[in-house]
């Protein structure tokens, strides 16, 4: 186990390369998912608006 | 039904939004699977290489990112011409959608040559046709979003920066060939080398699996965005409120 940790003797390089893409895999998920739900919540508010004012939104 | 059935059917964004929310698991447990069983067969299993020790295994993350930050451009940059000539609205959206994973998979290429670099040539950077032309696609990615955001129109915004886009995509073929075309430090394809895979099997195939995977994971991500996208760009229409709660 320490042998596979040290890397051969690489282990600032190899894993501080695994933890940048550890982040950058959790940032996309988690951007993605926040991008879809603001949009659904922003566009489920403007078609609740558009009945109040009885424009019948189409 | 005919081809333009079909393709009218997609076209239209409330067929289109229930097809992408379709597709994300189909994307995503694939790519979930490659991913683990590729980082896992490049970490632990395959032998250390015989000039680098481990210090190669950083190529599971790079090289995987490298090819995303290339086919996320080019997939920006052709949803961009299509909607820039056949003003079709869901192709901006696509090309919208994107950019913020090819430009964070661009940068974490770049970080991780950079790490790998410095063990390997005995510098983080160099200035360099392959490393240049990458950092130069990393400006294209910001400078597309950052046009973006100058408009208040969506539509304005969607037209300007698919020019960007498409005037960039000449960049794609320069950063591919770069290490044939100039002497440099960055090493030669591996993978697409002539006379095939300049690889073991136990070191090429969790490789493979790493590309496939980052591509299905690129997708599954461009579709939660790109019907985050479609909601932005429909305004007032009626099938918004028949959408169920989220999730």
């Amino acid at each position: 186990m320490q042998e596979f940790l040290n890397m051969g003797g690489y282990a600032r390089f190899v894993w501080p390369a695994y933890g940048l893409g550890l982040v950058v895999l959790c940032w996309n998920i988690w951007s993605a998912l926040h991008l879809h739900r603001t949009a659904l919540e922003r566009a489920r508010r403007r078609a609740a608006i558009g009945e109040d004012a009885g424009q019948g939104s189409r | 039904m005919g081809t333009w059935t079909w393709f009218h059917k997609l076209a239209s964004p409330p067929h289109f939004y229930r097809i992408a929310g379709k597709m994300i698991p189909w994307f995503a447990i694939p790519a979930a699977l490659l991913i683990v069983f590729g980082i896992y067969g490049g970490l632990v299993r395959a032998p250390a290489d015989y000039q680098q020790g481990d210090a190669f295994r950083i190529i599971y993350v790079h090289a995987p990112s490298a090819w995303l930050s290339l086919m996320c451009y080019s997939t920006m940059a052709i949803s961009a011409a299509v909607g820039l000539i056949w003003r079709i609205k869901l192709s901006h959206a696509l090309a919208a959608a994107c950019a913020p994973i090819g430009a964070s998979f661009t940068l974490l290429a770049l970080a991780t040559g950079s790490l790998w670099g410095k063990p390997m040539w005995g510098t983080f950077w160099t200035w360099d046709a392959r490393l240049t032309s990458e950092l130069i696609l990393f400006f294209l990615y910001l400078g597309y979003m950052a046009l973006r955001s100058a408009f208040d129109d969506l539509t304005r915004a969607d037209r300007a920066s698919a020019v960007l886009a498409l005037v960039g995509i000449v960049n794609v073929p320069i950063i591919h060939f770069s290490v044939t075309w100039w002497n440099s430090l960055h090493q030669g394809s591996t993978v697409l080398a002539r006379g095939g895979p300049k690889m073991p099997l136990s070191m090429l195939a969790p490789l493979l699996m790493c590309f496939l995977g980052f591509t299905l994971l690129f997708a599954a991500l461009a579709c939660v965005r790109v019907r985050g996208e479609v909601l932005i760009r429909e305004r007032n229409a009626t099938w918004l409120k028949e959408l169920g709660s989220p999730q």
